[in-house]
């Protein structure tokens, strides 16, 4: 077992190193930086500019430096308006991080019980009633959904104010980032709950006598989960990641709004530090969740 | 009974080890009727044939194939018989008519009644005008086909460098596989998504496709997209191949061809891929929604194709600027991506209940 978490803590590592490396070489690559654009400048202002945030250096003269000061755990200021990388990122992640792990519990929690009362009825009008509207929900990309939201209700029924900052202004966004990953969820427990109450231990216990309740939540949920925790890992990712659109389009300032402005802006410290923070969450969560899996479901062998 | 013993005085037959020493005289003839019972009673049928018959009796698959061949007739046909173009604005006569912009479906300009009064004939706008002044029916249907051949393309590229890289890495086993595996685990927990939008700026911006006849016309930040998806969405289709690949490969007739002396290209090709063709279908048919929501997602982010080609996803975005006086402008290109996205996922699940040989009862 420690074996296994030392080999994949150490892929994830060479995994955080790729993608600084391709993050950094791939920002270089992209014409302009971040000093031409607005004003026009003289040469000589250039120049200083340049040679003080040593960008006349070769570039892997560059990435060396910044992969000393990451490891020092320094993200360096921003280019654009020399504010402290992580000062910003913290700021705006605390933004992002509430309407997503809202997004996620929601999804989680309704996407189990939909798919618990789907499996339980099959075929009958919960399980067609749901099933329709999975599949419906899955068609839908976020801000399909996120701008029909607001024009319903924000434009047409007015019972939310377009631009607000109050609490109830959470409810559209968490709602369109929540329902592709809920109704994903609920297909997933309908199918991996059919599977466990065809297996004979189920059978076995319905024998022996066990109440209808008991053999749910006690025989079949915690079976019918393992599929639905592995996904929980990917799902934050996209939800994190996916939040940048709908943020955009609710005008929230999170911190997928900043990745996008800072890749036009060529902010190059923000790029780094905004990559590097959203990729070691995933990476993170992704190798807690492949963790987690091993270890409830014994029948998955190590290796 | 043993008949020896019920019969004494029979001589026993010459004892041969390898016969099975049957008495014919036990035998009777079968009658025509006892034949008849052995004849086959339904038509042979190939994998194909079968997994064909049983999409056709999914009535969701077969109403996903009409709506898809529905829309794909649509993308064809239109441009055709529509005399507005996606880029131009709607002239009368052959005179520009600013005065056409922001219609209702099926409203007319007041230059176009003024002609229509004198006895001129003027296409409807099926689905109104843009702010430009543009059709909006014919950009629609330029948006779907730009997101459905996206969809497609990327969907091509994945299953042949997924299919490629998967079967060597399954076949060839051992280190090999290894490294390709480890390879293929580091691209999948790359966070796709940010790697797509950097990579997408990175292509358009670097790349120069102006000298290429071909590419030019597709344009750059369509190029970059189709290289983004082959150099990240492969891996799925990689991973897929290669399992089913090291379960085949352990098969007797792979060994029989190995002992005759065929070349790995020859047992891969020949013996190992169509036995796993319905898993690469099915992940194919589920691989071009996805690719169409990137593509959209991409587009609504103002990194997709370049202006002022249409795709669902800008058409989209646009709308959200006349979203409170022009909802319709929203509604008809998601509609547009919910029915392509739904069909093909339904089809997809279809083609699975068909195919997929772990389902076969």
């Amino acid at each position: 077992m420690l074996k296994y978490v030392l080999k994949r803590i150490f892929y994830a590592i060479l995994t955080m190193f790729l993608i600084c490396f391709i993050t950094f070489f791939a920002m270089n690559a992209i014409p302009g930086g971040p000093f031409n654009g607005e004003k026009a400048k003289s040469k000589a202002v250039m120049k200083v500019l340049n040679e003080r945030y040593s960008l006349d250096k070769p570039v892997l003269v560059q990435f060396g430096n910044y992969m000393k000061n990451l490891l020092h755990g320094d993200l360096g200021v921003s280019l654009k308006n020399g504010r402290d990388v992580s000062q910003t990122i913290a700021e705006s992640f605390a933004v992002s991080a509430k309407i997503g792990l809202i997004a996620v519990v929601i999804a989680i929690i309704f996407g189990i019980i939909l798919g618990s009362i789907a499996a339980l009825n099959r075929n009958k009008w919960p399980d067609r009633v749901i099933v329709f509207f999975a599949t419906l929900a899955t068609a839908m990309p976020s801000f399909v959904l996120a701008t029909l939201l607001l024009l319903v209700f924000c434009i047409q029924l007015k019972w939310i104010p377009v631009w607000s900052s109050t609490s109830h202004s959470y409810i559209l966004p968490v709602i369109s980032l929540s329902l592709y990953p809920m109704a994903y969820i609920t297909r997933l427990t309908k199918t991996s709950m059919l599977d466990v109450l065809g297996q004979d231990y189920i059978r076995t216990a319905r024998a022996k006598g066990v109440s209808q309740r008991k053999v749910i939540f006690v025989h079949a949920l915690r079976n019918a989960l393992i599929p639905v925790i592995t996904y929980i890992g990917p799902m934050t990712a996209g939800v994190l990641t996916g939040s940048l659109v709908v943020e955009k389009i609710f005008t929230i300032g999170g911190l997928g709004s900043k990745f996008v402005d800072c890749i036009t802006n060529r902010d190059y410290t923000m790029i780094m530090g905004t990559t590097i923070f959203l990729a070691s969450f995933i990476v993170v969560v992704n190798l807690l969740s492949d963790l987690v899996y091993k270890v409830i479901d014994p029948r998955i062998k190590l290796s | 009974m043993d008949t020896a013993r019920k019969n004494p005085d029979m001589p026993l037959p010459k004892k041969n080890p390898l016969s099975l020493q049957l008495d014919l005289s036990k035998f009777e003839k079968a009658t025509d009727e006892e034949k008849r019972q052995q004849d086959v009673m339904s038509e042979s049928t190939t994998f194909l044939k079968d997994g064909f018959r049983k999409l056709m009796k999914n009535p969701l698959a077969v109403g996903s194939i009409i709506v898809l061949l529905a829309i794909i007739l649509m993308m064809i046909v239109v441009p055709h018989i529509v005399p507005y173009t996606y880029s131009g604005i709607i002239k009368v006569e052959g005179v520009k008519d600013p005065g056409a912009k922001n219609l209702m479906p099926f409203e007319y300009s007041e230059m176009e009644k003024a002609y229509m009064a004198k006895g001129g004939k003027i296409f409807p706008h099926i689905m109104g005008t843009d702010e430009l002044s543009r059709d909006y029916f014919v950009r629609v249907v330029y948006g779907t086909r730009v997101s459905f051949l996206v969809g497609v393309f990327a969907s091509v590229i994945v299953v042949i460098i997924g299919v490629l890289y998967g079967s060597i890495s399954g076949y060839f086993g051992g280190r090999v596989d290894m490294i390709m595996m480890r390879i293929v685990d580091i691209i999948y927990s790359l966070p796709d998504l940010l790697v797509i939008i950097l990579l997408s700026v990175v292509f358009r911006e670097t790349l120069d496709f102006s000298k290429v006849p071909m590419l030019q016309k597709l344009g750059a930040n369509m190029i970059s997209m189709f290289l983004v998806f082959g150099l990240l969405y492969w891996v799925g289709m990689a991973r897929l191949v290669r399992g089913q690949i090291l379960t085949i490969k352990e098969n007797e007739y792979v060994l029989a061809a190995r002992a005759i002396g065929a070349k790995p290209k020859r047992i891969i090709w020949n013996h190992i891929l169509p036995n796993c063709i319905s898993v690469i279908i099915i992940s194919a048919a589920l691989e071009i929604p996805s690719a169409i929501f990137t593509e959209s997602y991409l587009s609504f982010i103002g990194l997709g194709v370049a202006l002022p080609m249409p795709s669902l996803g800008s058409l989209a975005s646009d709308a959200r600027s006349g979203l409170q006086s022009y909802p319709l402008k929203l509604v008809f290109p998601a509609v547009m991506i919910i029915l392509i996205v739904l069909s093909f996922n339904l089809l997809g699940d279809g083609l699975r209940d068909a195919f997929d040989p772990k389902l076969r009862k």
